[in-house]
């Protein structure tokens, strides 16, 4: 009755056997294409470097404004903007403002990132059912795959940095984009579309005039998530050398300095908070024309 | 009903079957043989949606399509520019079968032969009434300036001047349709295909829509296919009505052939509902002229109704008319028995029953029915 209380597993020699070999392929393909593939996000790289010393080369009275003027023009709400601008003061008041800007440039690099593929891919996956079925379960692995287990082979492939930093926040972040895309496009109203084919349009003129605008505010919400997501990924990636505001909060656990854990961790929420008020309000402002409605 | 000038625009429809489902051309001969929809539906799970449907469209004529929910006609109109592809058939548009085109021939035939209005509209929400009514010019790719020349030109015909930078959710469903008619007409297409364009509007708009195109019509000629389930909005637009039911054509003809002459009990039990008084025209009823010396004084058109013919009279307090054809000559005469008769339901509605003039006499028998219908 032993095997009914203990799982039958493989034995520990082929186990270890099978594990050994996977890691020595895994190391071979590193070792042969490794700098080829590093070579191949150079351009990301460098894309990293400038928004960050753009970002702390300018005076911080101008971040500020520009800051402010985003939000402004985004929700045309005051509340936004005036919360906007506190939230960056008290942030470099209590001297973070380099980690902030670091963790920023971060984000928003992911989040071009994310859109660029994430839009692609789900438009694709839109128009094909079973392109739907195959990436759908991709998605869920990326999101439930616990984060420090993909950031072995990247680490492995690129080394520790920013570029497979930003390759693992990449991962965690995009699946709501390619899912909200697919999702705006597949919810656009069939009549609206019936009338597009009505009038002869192309599939692609059927994709940037009906589809795509009609689609918008959902993937609006995509990218709100993938904001939200990437910020979330932002203290785990600095465990693999993304400097920001990841990093005193990873210092603060491994020495228990329960203040600048708090300080480091607020300053997160709040910048969570301003891209999230920010894009919303402007996901609204792309809605304006179904707010106002005949009686 | 006038032979319009002949640029095109005839439809003609040959043999035209369409079963729903995932296997229809294998059930196609079944059908062919005479299956029924019921049949068909309970046996092998597909659905009909027409069956051997043939119609003659002329150009630049109001041909209407009526039938309830379920009868096909949606399925049908869809057809003419394929949104829906034939289980078997031809559709003929200016010498071309419509079905033997390819992906960009059909796109071009689209852009460049037909026009279409719907039942719900389909307006582009995130766009103003203006840019709704470009949307069929700029897929043909024409000039911005073209576009919206053409556009202002249809919206203001229409009556939706100074509304063109509204978005539709600012508008009632009257105007929104307006605008869906100002998309269609800005195309300029010969052909005008109306998916129960008018149903979801309120009936006083829904008159008023009916008054719109038809004014339009005498302008634009267009070969329009109207869907509808309304006899009564089928009767005042259609140059010609098919009738259909569970994908069959029943009846094709004029508003008098449909009211006079139903072809079965299905179209009469539709007629019994109408305002005779208001589609009956007075030359279908007339008797022959007279030349003698106590011919009527008042004489009336003969494509006029019958219930103008009736408030004449009632005003001149005569008991006959002379009938005038559009040239001011006597065709006929009818006198005020004549009118009644024909403007009361007749009692044996249905039954395939043939009525015509010299028939109207003995409907006259009074009956508590017809009394109170008058």
């Amino acid at each position: 009755m032993d095997w009914l209380f203990s799982f039958p597993h493989l034995s520990d020699d082929t186990l270890r056997a099978w594990k050994k070999a996977v890691d020595a392929g895994f190391l071979a393909f590193t070792r042969t294409y490794g700098d080829a593939i590093e070579h191949l996000f150079d351009p990301l790289q460098y894309f990293l470097i400038h928004s960050e010393r753009v970002l702390l080369g300018a005076p911080w009275p101008i971040v500020v404004l520009v800051f402010a003027a985003i939000a402004w023009f985004a929700g045309r709400s005051r509340i936004v903007v005036a919360g906007t601008v506190s939230t960056l003061l008290a942030i470099g008041l209590f001297d973070m403002w380099e980690d902030t800007m670091k963790t920023i440039s971060m984000i928003v690099v992911c989040t071009v990132l994310s859109i660029v593929l994430g839009i692609p891919i789900g438009i694709a996956m839109s128009r094909s059912d079973r392109l739907q079925k195959s990436i759908n379960p991709i998605l869920d692995v990326m999101q439930t795959l616990p984060s420090f287990v993909y950031l072995i082979p990247v680490v492995m492939l690129l080394g520790i940095g920013k570029v497979p930093g930003l390759i693992a926040v990449v991962i965690y972040a995009i699946p709501p984009m390619i899912r909200l895309t697919d999702l705006g496009i597949r919810l656009v109203d069939r009549d609206v579309l019936e009338a597009a084919d009505a009038f002869g349009s192309s599939s692609w003129q059927k994709l940037v005039k009906v589809q795509l605008p009609l689609a918008l505010p959902t993937m609006m919400a995509g990218v709100n998530q993938t904001i939200m997501m990437a910020l979330a990924m932002v203290v785990i990636a600095s465990m693999i050398g993304v400097q920001g505001l990841g990093q005193p909060v990873l210092k603060a656990i491994a020495n228990q300095y329960f203040t600048l854990g708090v300080m480091n961790g607020l300053a997160i929420v709040g910048i969570a908070i301003i891209f999230d008020r920010v894009s919303q309000a402007y996901g609204r402002r792309l809605q304006k024309h179904r707010s106002v409605v005949h009686g | 009903m006038a032979e319009p000038p002949a640029e095109g625009g005839g439809i003609e429809i040959r043999r035209l079957y369409k079963i729903f489902g995932a296997n229809a051309r294998d059930y196609l001969a079944l059908v062919e043989r005479g299956m029924s929809k019921a049949e068909l539906m309970a046996r092998h799970g597909h659905v009909l949606g027409l069956r051997d449907v043939n119609i003659h469209m002329k150009p630049g004529c109001i041909q209407v399509i009526m039938g309830l929910s379920g009868s096909g006609k949606s399925t049908l109109i869809r057809h003419i520019n394929r949104l829906i592809d034939p289980t078997a058939g031809e559709v003929w548009v200016d010498g071309v079968d419509v079905v033997k085109m390819n992906g960009s021939e059909l796109r071009q035939f689209r852009r460049r032969h037909t026009a279409m209005v719907f039942q719900k509209f389909a307006l582009l929400p995130h766009r103003t009434v203006l840019d709704n009514a470009v949307f069929g010019l700029e897929m043909k790719g024409v000039a911005r300036a073209g576009q919206v020349e053409s556009a202002m030109r249809w919206l203001a015909r229409v009556g939706l001047a100074g509304f063109e930078d509204r978005y539709p959710n600012q508008l009632s469903g009257g105007m929104q349709q307006r605008v869906g008619l100002a998309r269609a007409l800005a195309n300029d297409a010969p052909i005008m295909l109306m998916d129960e364009a008018f149903s979801a509007l309120d009936p006083l708009i829904r008159v008023d829509m009916q008054t719109v195109l038809l004014d339009l019509q005498k302008e634009i000629k267009k070969t329009i296919v109207f869907i509808t389930h309304d006899l009564d909005e089928a009767l005042r637009l259609g140059d010609a009505i098919a009738i259909l039911r569970d994908g069959e054509v029943i009846q094709q003809g004029t508003n008098q052939d449909i009211v006079l002459r139903p072809a079965d009990d299905y179209v009469a039990s539709f007629v019994k509902e109408v305002n005779r008084g208001r589609v009956i025209k007075v030359e279908a009823i007339m008797g022959p002229a007279t030349d003698n010396a106590d011919a009527p004084k008042l004489a009336i058109a003969s494509d006029a109704v019958l219930e103008d013919a009736a408030r004449l009279l009632a005003g001149a307090n005569q008991t006959a008319l002379a009938v005038l054809d559009g040239k001011g000559r006597r065709v006929g005469c009818v006198d005020i028995q004549r009118i009644l008769s024909a403007m009361v339901t007749p009692v044996a509605s249905g039954g395939g029953e043939r009525r015509d003039s010299s028939l109207a006499l003995r409907d006259l028998e009074p009956s508590a029915e017809t009394a109170t219908r008058g």
